[in-house]
């Protein structure tokens, strides 16, 4: 680049002066560096020292910046200038704040400081300005795919915030499951009753919006495009096509009831007078339309005695059914047993349990259901027989230990809450096509990775639970509702109306040419140097977001707008030819170059630390914030994702003479913590091959290891590093030194 | 414990309990949580801990919680009160229970507690006041005139420590001094129980 100009800036404030020499930093980033210019500043984030660097940048062309002073998680907003590369040498949390302040520890300290300087001036000179993403959709429509509580709320949400929204409703009205429902559980004080459900008055708010359009008997034909330019056939009535153009859309599809045909030992099925949760509350809207008391549903007969048998076909460890608990289904059967306890105070309700899960509030509810007499027994009903028009249900009482029957002219069976995902397209296309019951796709996207949401668990479409609910891996499309977890109506609503959220956050972001969550304004994007693209499709394969398709001649295509920067693909390529503009193999690796090696005999390792900038990062910045010492052997470079990490760097760094490598990860697995859902998990099986490597170097494997660090690690993370070290010291010096 | 199928959930038994036992609208309020069994330190020793109580009730066994030993064996620690999540008044409702079993004739026979009890009580009432001595012959003879003099021989020296100290009057057997008024108080006993019989329904 010929109108590149660097400057470095080393600043002494914060103690930095006191424990490092600071002018032999500026020396190193001049000579060692090459920055063409070089500045120290004993208070840079002050508004002089900011204005220093503005003024670079505006008089003298500045377009690189290595700034050496704190953490690039500190002071972010007096160091944001726009238009420049940026990168920072971590002097206070890296350097002195995680080294001992003695005379003995100084050498060390000012190596440390030294290395870090030479590291962020060989980054620098490799990155370019990021330039923002070039596919920039302007939509700003948002597409809610379920005209149900949790989709007409988000379409609400979404209208109320000024945007434009279409409703997509496979029925022939709004309203979904909640329409069915009698009355729902309370969700505000005093939690004591069953209360409306309210759904009339969201159908008609959502009907009347100027702002909402509603397709219902519609369905999606297909989706194609990326966030701010989706492009939506919708099959309508009559099987029309329209097309519609939106910039996000959340998918609110919802659930269906475990089918009770399954529970035939229950009365599933076979037996009119046992019924499912969504039953009985037909029973109840049936019974309140005609202004009379629930009735036996086989002869019309008199209830008097009602049992809701929970957890059936749920937290089934068999395998014959579900097993998950749906959360809901206590306190539905606690409203559903008030239904009769507040028409008649004489029905006798039993609710039978096995654990009774009330979350929140609902405590107060099970009082208020207590105190209304509601029988709550602790047992497992093994069957429900016909005995004339009552059924007898046989159980085992679990407190009094012992076999018990008990006459019920109702059985409600409070089934589990089955997502409606649509396919799960971890299952190969032929072996969904050989199913009994072929699924059916919800969105029909247009996407190499299959048509659907990816699932996390037992069917629900995957939302990163643990950390950010709504982000599923298809950027720029929400799930919302009982389609991602189980939950109550309460809960569908904050839910939904989080997804709305989200769902705008993504149209912003893509209409700015920016990264959504979590690289939230991360402008710089992947390209791919498609000479030397060997077509391997490791990239289109293992993207954890489905951002990259492939284009006729089979090459990769990127679709910038669903890409989310973690550089999963840069760490698949076997051939490197992917890289971001301030992120590449090339900014990681020239600072792995960049440090100056000790020889073999100094009993000075080098440890290269690839730390998650998410977690394991901060976790360091913290440790050093609450005073833990790590040893002063480590070289710590903070990378998106471990799923950005190329093998290459780790054979790099061990040709180098760096004695070992530590990576630093999230959480994978089924409660995955990671930023970017499957980077940890990338990068833990590429690293589990690594040992071949090492062996054919004639290195001993442990010279490479990876580990699971959350960001509430303070205390771990610098205790796992100096083991690391003292195990390395144990191993000895790389023999790989002075050759590179 | 009987093999039969014992009776079938209804809620007559715990309506008649709310009803009929002192603090017995609470039984219903239960979660079956256990700590009350967990608590209790003389959980070991009995027939039926309260959190079973709570659920026999329930299930309508209403022979067998009138008929347990359990509420006589409490000692009124209060610690089940003490931990109890809901705030039931255990230990009261276990005396409610007692007594409901005691009025109904249902309660254990020769049940130790309800023995004494019912000795303190009539010795208690008779002349207003609790006359010592013979509560503790009472006691000590309860069990048959051969076990009576056994304890009476047995505990001797202390009788004599008692009489020397001047803290048991033998003329006490003999009639013993009473309150002031011994049949107003019969009356008013009398009162109470027919206001309590007419309350709770009881016929007898």
């Amino acid at each position: 680049m010929a109108d590149m100009k660097t400057a470095a800036y080393v600043c002494s404030g914060c103690g930095i002066g006191d424990r490092i020499d600071a002018k032999q930093l500026e020396r190193i980033a001049q000579k060692e560096g090459k920055m063409q210019l070089v500045r120290g500043h004993e208070f840079l984030c002050s508004a002089e020292g900011v204005a220093l660097i503005r003024e670079d940048i505006a008089k003298e062309g500045v377009t690189h910046v290595a700034i050496a002073a704190c953490s690039r998680r500190a002071k972010t907003d007096a160091f944001a200038f726009e238009g420049v590369a940026i990168t920072r040498a971590n002097l206070r949390e890296g350097v002195i704040w995680s080294q001992p302040d003695t005379e003995d520890a100084r050498e060390l300290t000012q190596d440390m400081a030294d290395d870090y300087v030479r590291m962020a001036c060989a980054e620098l000179k490799r990155m370019k300005v990021p330039a923002g993403n070039p596919d920039r959709g302007t939509s700003k429509r948002i597409l809610v795919v379920g005209g149900g509580l949790s989709g007409m709320t988000a379409a609400l949400a979404a209208a109320g915030a000024g945007y434009d929204v279409v409703i997509v409703e496979k029925q022939a009205a709004l309203g979904g499951r909640a329409a069915q429902w009698h009355r729902r559980i309370p969700y505000r004080n005093p939690y004591d009753a069953p209360v409306e459900t309210g759904i009339a008055e969201l159908v008609a708010a959502a009907g009347a919006h100027p702002r909402i359009k509603v397709h219902v008997n519609a369905t999606l034909a297909q989706t194609k495009g990326a966030p701010g330019r989706f492009s939506v056939s919708v099959c309508v009535e009559g099987g029309d096509m329209v097309t519609e153009e939106v910039g996000a859309i959340v998918q609110a599809t919802g659930f269906t009831p475990y089918d009770i045909a399954r529970l035939p030992e229950l009365g599933g099925g076979t037996n009119p007078n046992v019924v499912d949760q969504a039953g009985l509350e037909r029973l109840a809207l049936e019974a309140a339309a005609k202004g009379e008391p629930i009735r036996r549903p086989s002869d019309g007969g008199e209830v008097k005695r009602v049992v809701f048998l929970q957890c059936a076909g749920q937290r089934d460890d068999s395998g014959a059914h579900l097993p998950y608990c749906s959360g809901h289904c206590c306190l539905t059967s606690i409203k559903q047993a008030m239904y009769f306890k507040d028409a008649s105070p004489s029905i006798d309700t039993v609710v039978m349990y096995t654990d009774l899960r009330t979350p929140g509030l609902g405590e107060d509810f099970y009082r208020a259901g207590q105190a209304r007499g509601i029988l709550f027994t602790k047992g497992r009903a093994s069957s429900v027989t016909a005995d004339g028009a009552l059924c007898k249900v046989a159980f085992r009482d679990l407190i009094l230990d012992e076999d018990a029957a008990i006459d019920a002219d109702l059985v409600v069976l409070a089934t589990g809450m089955v997502a409606n995902s649509g396919v799960n397209i971890d299952i190969p296309e032929e072996e969904r096509q050989k199913m009994e019951v072929k699924p059916v796709s919800v969105l029909n996207l247009a996407y190499r990775q299959g048509p659907d949401m990816p699932q996390l668990k037992y069917g629900f479409t995957d939302s990163h639970f643990i950390c950010f609910p709504y982000e599923t891996r298809r950027t720029g499309i929400y799930a919302a509702g009982p389609v991602r977890r189980p939950m109550d109506m309460a809960q569908a609503a904050e839910d939904a109306t989080g997804a709305a959220l989200k769902a705008i956050q993504a149209v912003e972001n893509a209409g700015l040419g920016r990264a959504a969550h979590p690289r939230v304004g991360d402008l710089s994007f992947p390209t791919a140097r498609l000479e030397g693209c060997t077509q391997c499709k490791r990239c289109t394969v293992e993207c954890p977001f489905g951002a990259i398709d492939e284009d006729e001649k089979r090459y990769p295509l990127f679709n910038e707008s669903r890409c989310r920067r973690c550089g999963t693909c840069m760490g698949a390529c076997p051939v490197r030819v992917i890289s971001f503009e301030n992120y590449s193999v090339d900014t990681v690796g020239n600072q792995i170059k960049a440090i100056d090696m000790p020889d073999e005999f100094s009993e000075k390792p080098r440890i290269l630390v690839l730390a998650c900038e998410n977690d394991a990062y901060p976790a360091l910045d913290m440790a050093a914030m609450s005073g833990a010492m790590y040893s002063a052997f480590v070289r710590v470079i903070p990378v998106r994702c471990l799923g950005s990490v190329n093998t290459i760097w780790i054979t790099d760094a061990l040709n180098g003479g760096w004695d070992g490598v530590m990576l630093m990860g999230c959480k994978k697995g089924d409660d995955y913590q990671c930023h970017f859902v499957k980077g940890s998990e990338m990068a833990a099986y590429r690293m589990s091959k690594t040992d071949d490597t090492l062996k054919q170097m004639g290195l001993e494997t442990e010279r490479v290891a990876t580990y699971e660090v959350a960001i509430t690690d303070v205390a771990r993370v610098s205790q796992l590093i100096n083991e690391y070290v003292a195990k390395i010291q144990e191993i000895g010096m790389s023999p790989m030194k002075g050759f590179a | 414990m009987s093999a039969q199928v014992p009776e079938r959930y209804r809620n007559d038994f715990l309506r008649e309990v709310e009803e009929r036992v002192e603090e017995g609208r609470w039984v219903k309020m239960c979660m079956q949580c256990g700590v009350c069994a967990g608590s209790c330190p003389f959980g070991p020793h009995w027939e039926h801990s309260p959190q079973k109580i709570f659920m026999m009730i329930r299930a309508g066994k209403r022979a067998e919680v009138l008929g347990s030993d359990s509420m006589w064996m409490c000692t009124s620690c209060y610690n089940c009160i003490v931990r109890c999540p809901r705030k039931l008044p255990i230990t009261h409702i276990m005396h409610g229970l007692a007594n409901y079993a005691h009025r109904l004739g249902l309660a254990p026979k020769g049940q130790p507690t309800r023995e004494f009890a019912r000795l303190f009580w009539d010795n208690c009432i008779k002349q207003g006041r609790a006359n010592e001595l013979k509560l503790t012959l009472g006691l000590y003879f309860k069990d048959g005139l051969a076990a009576g003099i056994k304890t009476a021989l047995a505990m001797k020296g202390i009788g004599l420590g008692m009489f020397k100290a001047k803290r048991i009057n033998p003329m006490e057997l003999f009639g013993g001094h009473r309150i002031k008024d011994v049949k107003g108080l019969h009356a008013i006993i009398a009162k109470a129980r027919e206001i309590e019989d007419r309350r709770k329904g009881y016929t007898s």
